[in-house]
């Protein structure tokens, strides 16, 4: 049974383009045949992360409009073969997408894959609108901070009413992925608190993503941090989060940095 | 709150719904009046096709019979009246559209905007002369961008009020949760409304039109529970216990 999972935010910059190449990589590693789309048409991100973006040649409005075949457009990845990516275009821009379109590409692939996930643009656009208006379920990423928080109760608010499921009645099953998360500062109160951001948004979590160095270097050779360094705390944090995605109960922690003597002795670099 | 909590009954609900209607308010000769609209139609066919209208009689002073010969003669231009407004009541029989009160001017083109906020409830008591006391029950939060506006009665919120979200009730407002976003209760002129919640960090506050903002509000209140009432022209807020 095949399920469309949005990865979504309202807020830009928070990570859900990482977090749908590390969540991606991960189901794919545990066996999942899983396909991830880039509905970021105009500005797409994801062919970067997951290194595959010399290989695009048919991109997601080629088949919304018929174009290319869908089996055209689907890219492999190099390291996982149970990992596939549709591109979004770069030329074109979100009023090119269709609902009739991404309604038909998303039927054709529930018939392929086991996840389809969705990497929503941010906003609440077109773009973003349709990335969700299929979903059986949600990450909802969300960064420590009270812009971040307030974006994600919106978009939260349109999952149960713009969504094909909310129309039909039934809920989209819902999950929060807390990223870019510092203890340190959290401890101090310069961050949103765990509790403060579940309590605003009343919805589960699903996983909290330490801030790290490892996300920015896995984006830049182009590869899910999952896949980059699986013993990194981000990777960790992801590779949890999937397992509950999955239905495994796994205790809620924030992975950290395995300190050996020397990083403990000389912790942080002075600017 | 777990917003997953699956629904093991679906409970049958009832809800008010305010629909626009044209109100066309006929004067003696009632012949004259009945020329005029067939001019209005020879120029736009089919413009009242499917549209609600409410006759308002308060100008005329008709039978039963009057009113009946009226309606008919609406029909056979195919202009359905959907209720019937300044009537004696004895005067209405069971044949004839329902007598219709509390009815409110508005403009038309505010309300075919298109982008309704989502979530909207508005109610309206139509078909009885004795307006029932109403109330709105919210079981879910309410999120950032939503709108709930309710002018017949108060409105309850079980969830919090998202940063950003609005509740608009006739009568008081009660949340079971934080209040982070806005507030305005009593708006159509009812002072004695009031507004409720289990932890305020509302972004504003309204009662019957005077309202006080996140500024405004002491912060000694601040993630308490409180109310807030009209005294006079002074919006009091006060921690419930």
């Amino acid at each position: 049974m095949a399920k469309v999972l949005v990865v979504t935010s309202g807020k830009g910059g928070v990570g859900k383009t990482t977090s749908t190449a590390a969540l991606g990589a991960a189901l794919a590693q545990m066996g999942q045949r899983v396909v991830v789309i880039d509905f970021d048409v105009g500005l797409r991100n994801l062919d970067l992360v997951l290194g595959a973006e010399r290989r695009v040649v048919f991109d997601l409005i080629n088949v919304v409009q018929g174009v290319a075949k869908l089996q055209q457009a689907l890219i492999r990845d190099k390291r996982l073969e149970n990992l596939w990516l549709l591109p979004a275009s770069q030329t074109r821009d979100k009023d090119a997408l269709t609902e009739e379109g991404i309604s038909r590409i998303i039927a054709e692939l529930r018939t392929r894959f086991d996840w389809i996930l969705c990497d929503s643009p941010a906003g609440i656009e077109r773009g973003a609108m349709l990335a969700m208006r299929f979903a059986d379920a949600a990450v909802i990423v969300t960064n420590p901070e009270v812009s971040s928080v307030r974006d994600s109760d919106r978009i939260i608010g349109m999952l149960d009413s713009k969504t094909v499921k909310a129309e039909r009645g039934e809920m989209v099953e819902k999950h929060i992925l807390i990223t870019r998360y510092d203890p340190g500062r959290a401890s101090r109160g310069e961050m949103l608190s765990i509790d403060d951001i579940l309590e605003i948004l009343a919805t589960p979590l699903l996983g909290i993503i330490p801030e790290s160095q490892d996300v920015l270097k896995a984006s830049n050779v182009g590869s899910p941090v999952t896949l980059h360094n699986a013993d990194s705390p981000p990777a960790r944090a992801y590779t949890d989060a999937v397992g509950r995605l999955l239905g495994d109960s796994i205790e809620m922690t924030v992975p950290t940095e395995r300190k050996g003597f020397m990083s403990r002795l000389l912790g942080r670099k002075a600017a | 709150m777990n917003a997953m909590t699956p629904q093991t009954r679906q409970l049958v609900r009832m809800r008010g719904r305010s629909y626009v209607a044209f109100v066309f308010s006929p004067v003696v000769p009632v012949a004259g009046w009945l020329e005029e609209v067939d001019a209005t139609l020879a120029r736009s066919p089919g413009f009242f096709v499917g549209k609600p209208v409410v006759l308002d009689l308060s100008a005329l002073d008709l039978s039963s019979s009057g009113i009946s010969h009226l309606v008919s003669s609406l029909e056979q231009r195919n202009i359905r009246v959907l209720g019937l407004e300044g009537v004696n009541e004895a005067h209405v029989t069971t044949s004839m559209p329902p007598l219709l009160t509390g009815g409110r001017n508005c403009m038309l083109a505010e309300n075919e905007r298109k982008d309704m906020p989502e979530n909207r409830a508005s109610a309206k008591e139509q078909s009885k002369a004795k307006p029932k006391p109403a109330s709105l029950l919210i079981e879910t939060p309410v999120r950032s961008g939503q709108s709930v506006v309710f002018t017949e009665g108060d409105v309850t919120v079980l969830g919090s009020v998202g940063s950003g979200a609005e509740i608009v009730a006739g009568g008081s407002i009660h949340v079971y949760g934080a209040l982070r976003g806005r507030a305005m209760a009593g708006i159509e002129g009812n002072a004695s409304a009031r507004i409720f919640c289990q932890k305020i960090e509302a972004e504003l506050l309204a009662i019957d039109g005077f309202y006080q903002t996140a500024e405004d509000i002491g912060d000694n209140l601040r993630h308490r529970p409180a109310q807030a009432w009209l005294a006079g022209d002074v919006m009091r807020i006060e921690p419930l216990n």
